[in-house]
């Protein structure tokens, strides 16, 4: 069989080679870089404008978005065809196609948020890395922690007044570059759409902007999930822990601050919920007013063909609701999250409307190509590309992040980050 | 005694104005250089379809599928023939069951998702075939989109694809508006009509032109003046597919009608 055959269902004329070869791992891809982005925007919120209300989650997202970043790729080395030959995009890079540039943004950011986390924990490593240093006998947990702190010290083991003041200077100048590469990352990701001329959908300047904005709403709305879940957990934990040893901080106070930081994080939301659909509506309203030729079929997709996916699910459910619900009175934290999560449904269904709606149509403007999400993973490919697939890509940040905060714990630091 | 600000100052302005004039420098490109002076290629492939006399039999797409080892029964082929029908209420019907494979025997109008419709004879207004194949366009945008360049024009204007560093990311079957490229169900890399390249580059005609028993498709190339596909090209009205994208595609039709995608 073909490949795309499987899940494309043709209606009307299409070229004969027509299929939907760019399918839910490609709609995962801006999904999963999106919110990396989004999240490391949220942590320069505080690094950079020094928003103070998001300390406690500030640096919650900046490692959050750490675990995310190898996840960023995972999607497309799913997508390849010849993923062994993957690493030829770094290696032989052909820079008048938008995806050449891949390697070079992606490796900077890289670079940039692990040198800022490094400079955020730096002084958490020589203090732990000193405890354990003086404790007679570690268990083994314990001396590979040790290990790990001491080969990540990398020799900086000055933790004088003046040694962190240089640390935070250098997270401020870290974060703050890291803000245009972030954007750079994601509105790259756009632009990969944007600039693909043989598509009516795609092709809009307007497309990398969107992206950004996009990002940002659902990076916010994943960290404010994360926390919130994290934070609960840490209370029922915690209410356990009391009964033994009273002089944690009690269930309350941790609860207050929580609310608070939260309300303050919806805030940003917000804001930036409101230029993302701002920027669609006049993508929508601007295609409609010139009505070129392909206007006729984006028509019939937008209008008819993908009227649920788009206006109910996206705009509907992902955008206005969310938008009055953080706008009533009395917000409370499980509404923020209910909306949060409603805010990344609409920003995965508009992933996917730009990516499979992008393809719902033939080139031909004469058909139409249904794409049918393959469940069972019958073969490696059904796999790849199908549900099971997309569930793997969305569950490893998770993995990853529980794995790192062992490393770098993001609650109950004393630091000044 | 000049301080340092003045100093500044007054290097910055010189420094500014020195750049002027040199804007009108041109830097030496000595890829252009060459071409000019000798060009490099006496070749520049080009194809001309004429639609008129096409009956859309399939012969072409037969020919392909063998000569270039593309799976005779795979729902993917580097050229293929349309089927149109336009009706008298202005409809039109289009149709390419198979890329044409089998030639057209049934007035049974495929329209995907296993329904078919039909058109009563009284009722067409015109009818025609149109093949295709790729445009080898002079301005590739799935060239461009190429992110390792696994996909390169060649001096003689045929656009091809290096299998062995392909990387099946599918950006250059999004890139294309012509929906000429595939994965090639075998090598899973991507594929696409290259003019028969292995037959051209040694003197012979494609498959396709090889097999069309009313001499519907031809091969020539622009630089003769004196080959009879450029007199053509040159002399008669000739059209092009897509021309709004700008990719100046060389696949030339005579009797193109507005109808057609």
């Amino acid at each position: 069989m073909v490949h795309g055959e499987a899940w494309t269902i043709k209606e009307f004329f299409c070229y004969p080679n027509e299929y939907i070869y760019w399918t839910i791992q490609i709609v995962m891809y801006p999904f999963m870089t999106g919110l990396v982005a989004g999240a490391f925007v949220l942590s320069s919120l505080y690094h950079v404008f020094g928003v103070k209300q998001l300390k406690e989650i500030a640096r919650f997202s900046l490692v959050f978005s750490f675990a995310l970043l190898p996840v960023a790729m995972m999607p497309l080395m799913l997508h390849l065809q010849q993923p062994q030959r993957g690493i030829e995009v770094m290696m032989t890079p052909h820079f008048t196609s938008a995806i050449a540039a891949f390697g070079i943004v992606f490796t900077t950011y890289a670079l940039i948020v692990a040198s800022e986390i490094w400079f955020v924990y730096r002084a958490y490593f020589v203090e732990t890395a000193t405890t354990l240093g003086e404790k007679r006998e570690r268990g083994l947990w314990e001396g590979i922690l040790y290990l790990i702190y001491r080969i990540l010290i990398m020799g900086a083991w000055d933790i004088s007044h003046e040694a962190r003041e240089k640390d935070e200077k250098a997270v401020k100048i870290l974060a703050g570059i890291g803000i245009p590469v972030a954007c750079f990352l994601h509105g790259y990701a756009g632009f990969i759409f944007g600039s693909v001329k043989a598509n009516a959908l795609w092709m809009t300047p307007l497309m990398p902007v969107i992206f950004i904005c996009s990002a940002v709403v659902s990076g916010i709305a994943l960290c404010i999930v994360t926390y919130t879940v994290t934070m609960e957990l840490r209370k029922m934990i915690s209410a356990r822990k009391r009964q033994q040893k009273p002089w944690l901080p009690s269930t309350d106070e941790l609860k207050s601050a929580e609310v608070q930081v939260v309300t303050m994080t919806s805030k940003y939301l917000l804001m930036f919920l409101v230029l993302a659909i701002t920027l669609e509506i006049l993508d929508l309203v601007f295609r409609g007013y010139t009505a070129l030729k392909s206007w006729d079929i984006l028509r019939s997709v937008i209008y008819d063909k993908d009227f649920f996916k788009i206006f109910v699910l996206q705009y509907g459910c992902g955008n206005a609701l969310p938008f009055v619900l953080l706008l009533l009175p009395r917000l409370s934290l499980k509404r923020v999250v209910f909306c949060s999560l409603l805010v990344l449904m609409g920003v995965f269904m508009m992933r996917w409307n730009v990516v499979i709606g992008g393809q719902a149509f033939s080139s031909s403007f004469a058909g139409f190509m249904e794409y049918r999400l393959p469940i069972w993973p019958e073969t490696m490919e059904l796999f790849k590309e199908g549900l099971f697939g997309a569930m793997f890509v969305a569950i490893t940040p998770f993995v990853l992040f529980f794995g790192i905060t062992r490393i770098l714990p993001v609650f109950n630091l004393k630091d000044s980050h | 005694m000049i301080d340092r600000r003045d100093f500044c100052k007054k290097a910055l302005l010189i420094a500014g104005g020195m750049a002027i004039p040199l804007s009108a420098l041109e830097l030496f490109d000595p890829k252009r250089l060459l071409a000019e002076k000798n060009d490099p290629s006496p070749t520049r492939w080009a194809f001309l379809v004429d639609t008129h006399k096409c009956v859309g039999c399939g012969f072409c797409v037969k020919a392909c599928k063998i000569e270039n080892e593309i799976p005779y029964d795979a729902n993917v082929t580097r050229t293929w023939v349309e089927r149109y029908i336009v009706a008298r209420d202005g409809k039109t019907y289009i149709d390419s069951p198979k890329g044409g494979r089998d030639g057209f025997t049934t007035p049974k109008i495929d329209q995907g998702v296993e329904h078919q419709t039909e058109v009563r004879n009284e009722d067409i207004e015109k009818a025609f075939f149109v093949p295709k194949l790729c445009n080898q366009c002079d301005n590739p945008p799935c060239v461009q989109v190429c992110p390792v360049g696994a996909t390169y024009q060649t001096a003689d204007g045929v656009v091809l694809v290096d299998r062995s560093w392909c990387i099946g990311c599918g950006y250059c079957i999004m890139g294309c508006p012509y929906g000429v490229r595939f994965f090639h169900p075998v090598y899973h890399v991507a594929e696409k009509c290259n003019f028969c390249y292995h037959r051209i580059s040694k003197g012979m005609k494609t498959a396709c032109v090889d097999a069309c028993p009313f001499g519907a498709r031809r091969i020539g190339n622009l630089k003769n003046p004196n080959d009879p596909v450029t007199k053509v090209i040159m002399t008669e009205r000739v059209g092009v597919l897509k021309e709004e994208y700008g990719t100046k595609p060389q696949v030339f039709y005579v009797g193109l009608s507005r109808e057609v995608k």
